[in-house]
């Protein structure tokens, strides 16, 4: 059973009966898809956040860290990435977190591993996700995600790139690791709620473009339109997404709803997905902050290894789901 | 009281800061500093890794997330 359909009926209500649309005309349809798919989103934006907020307070980066260092290799990239779903990543934090790591520790192939899916793996992206494509689609996102933040931070591990790090990373003293800051449940739900509110506001507009937009392309633009232009058999199509996803971060909000109906046009799911790993795991803002405590060359190799990690997913996708 | 905010300059910050100074002053608390600082090192030498983070004394008492006025008068008062 959909358990959306309680927001199809009352969409549908809505579109048909409150502004009086003819059904199966195509203003009734892309107004009715608008209000369906903006209710769901919105819904399932505060739930899910509300949610991730509440287990994110028993787990601050601060404890993260702690559980990190004591890790092994291996073992500890795929904490490091697991724990890297629930963190929300905000360039205000990335100097910080970069450095708290490595000067407790923590290896650096594990802290590529959390740099990768920090902001890769983050709620935002998966409601949306979630919303517009279904749950299969969701934990696909999230395992590729995974595959390609522990393989990356592996493989930087491997380079022993210790020498690519600005020296004044390694000769800084931590002087307290029992920092944790006491917080109550009352403390958590309103710490919660402040955060999905901050996030809600921060995305309603570019959500609601996106999906008016989508809305408008869904009802007017003919399906497989854009097949002809994008198809799977295209070799450059998955590379091309990415590429153009790299400066798209700050707006990854609203350019998934669009990415949702640009599926349903024609484009292969596994450039479709590629897409959105390089919206969200490949920021241009965060590669320039990261630029204050390693070399340009470390960057360069971060950013094409998680590059050339999403191609081959989307690539691999494209071949196994059609 | 010495009232520090540590933050790496972002918007989120600096609206600590302010909201900070507004309730020192809300509060009338005497002989109270409230500084805004953006050393990240001496964020990760205190232990923390998000930012903002908002110090007592030498304590950090809030990190990574802006919490609205009343709360940080509650830490406040907790803290004198």
């Amino acid at each position: 059973m959909d358990i959306f359909y309680p927001i199809k009926i009352f969409a549908d209500w809505l579109t048909y009966d409150v502004l009086g649309l003819a059904p199966k005309k195509i203003l009734a349809e892309a107004v009715n898809f608008f209000l369906y798919d903006t209710i769901k989103i919105f819904l399932l934006l505060s739930v899910i956040i509300f949610v991730v907020s509440v287990i994110r307070s028993f787990l601050p980066p601060e404890k993260i860290r702690r559980f990190l260092s004591r890790k092994n290799i291996y073992l500890g990239n795929l904490l490091a990435a697991l724990l890297g779903i629930i963190t929300p990543f905000c360039t205000c934090s990335a100097i910080p977190l970069f450095l708290g790591f490595i000067e407790a520790g923590v290896p650096m192939g594990i802290t590529f591993s959390f740099l990768t899916a920090s902001p890769m793996i983050n709620e935002v992206a998966l409601v949306l996700l979630l919303g517009m494509f279904g749950w299969e689609i969701a934990l696909l996102y999230i395992a590729s995600g995974l595959t390609i933040a522990i393989l990356s931070g592996i493989f930087i591990g491997k380079l022993k790139a210790e020498k690519l790090v600005e020296k004044f990373v390694f000769n800084g003293k931590i002087k307290n690791f029992q920092s944790d800051i006491e917080m109550k449940w009352k403390d958590r739900i309103a710490y919660a709620r402040k955060y999905t509110a901050d996030i809600i506001k921060k995305v309603w507009l570019y959500i609601l473009l996106g999906i008016g937009l989508g809305a408008w392309i869904h009802g007017y633009v003919p399906a497989d339109f854009l097949a002809q232009y994008t198809s799977a058999d295209k070799w450059y199509a998955v590379p091309l997404a990415v590429l153009i996803g790299i400066p798209l971060y700050s707006n990854a909000a609203g350019v998934i709803p669009l990415v949702g109906v640009l599926a349903e046009k024609g484009i292969a799911m596994g450039t479709t997905l590629a897409f959105m790993m390089a919206v969200t795991g490949l920021s241009l803002p965060e590669f320039l902050i990261l630029k204050k405590v390693m070399k340009t060359k470390l960057i360069l190799i971060f950013a094409s290894v998680v590059g050339a990690g999403i191609i081959f997913t989307g690539c691999l996708f494209n071949l196994i789901l059609k | 009281m010495t009232i520090q905010v540590l933050g790496s300059g972002c918007p989120t910050c600096k609206k600590l800061f302010e909201l900070t100074k507004q309730a020192v002053k809300e509060l009338t608390l005497k002989e109270t500093k409230v500084e805004y600082l953006t050393d990240i090192q001496k964020i990760v030498e205190m232990g923390m890794m998000s930012s903002p983070v908002l110090v007592i004394d030498g304590k950090p008492v809030l990190a990574g997330f802006l919490p609205d006025k009343e709360k940080i008068k509650e830490i406040i008062k907790k803290s004198a």
